[in-house]
């Protein structure tokens, strides 16, 4: 029985590597999708639906298509991995980070959705009335966009590191399943279910992966609480 | 001293075509809901940008669409006290009101916080989250944040609209105290006689987008074209006049104004001061011969020169000497009395209610309501 439930060192790797990876694409991503969020809830510029579109879309497309374009586009031949790698020493293909931009990439339009929501739901005329009394656009969003739209950033949050836990598709596509660097929780169970006897490895992290889930969702609901309850509309 | 606006502006099938110059004071935008009120102030703050206009205050250009001047609305410098308060739900009452001083770069002008709590009576509630406030205190809250960004100018977009009578009581003496002590020039919005009568220096009369008067509120609001226009019952009378005598003994004042002598409550204003007499039509009553013997003490008599149809209601228009004074009486009692257009008639007024400044605003003048008379 114990035997069982004792986790061995590659479990463990892929246990600190997933939140490893998650946690890196949700505070990565997280500046973006704020960015990108009040760009669509409050401007109107030429091509706007055509980013909304592009933003959605690892949302619509199969994971492993997005995987696959992420390897074109970042791989070691790709113009934007050759760019990233000559100028700033990052290299994506076949590592944690490119494990990372995936995750981060497939999660965004969780966070956008979710952010842009909650911007929209703030008043205009409260950011009016930060204005006449002498707040430059920059400090109204934030002063006043920002802290009031926090729920909704929390709940983006929680969505994309969810997203970025179980992500399996776009990620074994575009960095494969290399233990101890790109071998998240969703690569190792799948590993174990093509060996024999791997069941009860799958098993625990199965578990982990769902107790993982249910703490990050108690954690955004005692957060998303504490700070909604003086955030409610006057 | 003057604030000057001209803004066109077309917002769908609705034109906006306004153009007035006052001086400094207390401007009222009076007129109907749909006159164009809140657009013009909102083109005032820069929050609407008209698609021609020129908005000057105190020599300072705000916009200027001629020569392409259009100041930022953070960069104005103008506090608007909205109709729905419009607080920062995050912040404390203190944050709040501190919120305009974090960019302010003239907070001097807008002297210490302390006194401006103080002037508003919130120094109870500074730790406290707006939601828990009443609608008296979030709109007092509101002009104390106005006024603490150190404003060149006030906006009042009808700030008393949201709340009832006992609460616009409440907060009419803190707009008073405003006008009178920071002299900073206000602009109110308000489709409210009374309110305007009580609290303006000057009135801009707008209705379909047009200004249609422009002058003391006396003036403006006895113009007949008002209560065509507004829809609205001009429900009082208002005429200024003149403080003549104190007779402590008897605690009265006698005013003279066009009509001629009135005795008042002891009025705390000094000899010679202007003052605002504010009638309601329903305590002036109408009488075909010279009243003898009676309690009323203000008798005039004068010709009429309207009479308005109200239903089972008549408004009957006199002119006094200049002064327009309105009674509204039955249809029943009218057919009895027998009335026409140019004849002669005598008021009685029951009551009168005083505003005590007008005009001439001095030092340490009245803070509070003007003191009901009824005699």
């Amino acid at each position: 029985m114990e035997q069982t439930f004792a986790l061995g060192p590659e479990e463990w790797q892929a246990i600190s590597l997933s939140l490893k990876v998650a946690t890196v694409a949700t505070l990565v991503s997280l500046p973006f999708g704020i960015f990108i969020a009040h760009a669509l809830a409050r401007w109107s510029f030429p091509g706007k639906s055509l980013l909304n579109g592009l933003v959605h879309l690892p949302l619509i497309m199969p994971p492993v298509v997005t995987g696959f374009v992420l390897l074109l586009l970042f791989g070691k031949q790709g113009p934007l991995g050759q760019f990233f790698a000559h100028y700033f020493g990052l290299v994506f293909s076949f590592r944690w980070t490119g494990a990372a931009l995936a995750c981060g990439i497939m999660g965004f339009p969780l966070l956008v959705r979710a952010v842009r929501l909650s911007i929209e739901s703030v008043e205009p005329r409260l950011e009016h009335a930060a204005a006449t009394l002498g707040a430059s656009p920059i400090l109204v969003f934030a002063t006043i966009t920002l802290p009031l739209a926090i729920p909704g950033i929390i709940a983006g949050m929680i969505l994309a590191f969810a997203k970025a836990m179980g992500e399996f598709g776009a990620t074994i596509t575009f960095v494969s399943n290399i233990p101890g660097e790109t071998q998240t929780i969703p690569s190792a169970i799948y590993t174990f279910t093509q060996v024999p006897g791997g069941d009860a490895g799958a098993l625990r992290l199965t578990l982990i992966s769902v107790a993982i889930s249910i703490g990050a969702l108690l954690a955004s609901e005692a957060l998303a609480r504490q700070v909604g309850r003086r955030v409610e509309a006057a | 001293m003057t604030i000057e606006i001209d803004v066109r502006h077309r917002q769908g099938g609705f034109l906006l075509d306004a153009s007035f110059s006052v001086d400094n004071g207390t401007v009222a935008l009076f007129g109907p809901s749909g006159a164009g009120k809140t657009t013009l102030v909102n083109a005032v703050a820069g929050l609407v940008r008209p698609d021609r206009g020129r908005v000057v205050v105190d020599g300072t250009i705000l916009l200027d669409t001629t020569r392409g001047v259009d100041i930022a609305p953070y960069r104005r410098r103008i506090g608007y006290i909205f109709q729905d308060g419009r607080l920062f739900p995050h912040l404390t009452v203190r944050q709040n009101l501190s919120y305009g001083r974090w960019f302010s770069e003239v907070v001097a002008r807008a002297g210490p916080m302390e006194r401006v709590v103080e002037m508003l009576g919130i120094g109870h509630i500074l730790a406290r989250y707006p939601q828990g406030l009443s609608g008296g205190e979030k709109q007092r809250v509101a002009i104390g944040r106005a006024l603490l960004s150190g404003p060149r100018l006030m906006l009042m977009d009808e700030p008393l609209s949201s709340l009832d009578e006992q609460r616009k009581e409440e907060i009419l003496p803190y707009i008073e105290r405003l006008r009178d002590e920071t002299g900073i020039p206000i602009i109110l919005v308000s489709h409210s006689v009374s309110e305007v009568a009580r609290l303006a220096t000057s009135v801009v009369l707008l209705a379909e987008g047009r200004v249609r008067a422009v002058g003391a509120p006396s003036q403006v609001l006895q113009n007949v074209e008002v209560t065509k226009l507004t829809g609205n019952p001009l429900d009082r009378s208002v005429i200024e006049a003149r403080v003549t005598r104190h007779d402590e003994g008897a605690d009265v004042s006698t005013l003279m104004s066009a009509a001629g002598t009135w005795i008042v409550r002891r009025v705390d204003a000094p000899l010679d001061a202007t003052v605002r007499i504010v009638v309601d039509p329903t305590d002036v009553i109408l009488a075909k011969e010279e009243p003898r013997a009676v309690s009323a003490l203000n008798c005039f008599s004068g010709r009429i020169t309207g009479l308005r149809d109200r239903g089972t209601l008549l408004d009957v228009d006199v002119d006094c000497g200049g002064d327009l004074i309105t009674s509204r009486i039955t249809q029943f009692s009218a057919q009895r009395l027998g009335l026409s257009k140019g004849e002669g008639i005598h008021i009685l007024i029951k009551a009168v209610a005083l505003d005590k400044r007008a005009g001439a605003a001095g030092f340490g003048k009245s803070a509070g309501p003007g003191g009901g008379v009824s005699e």
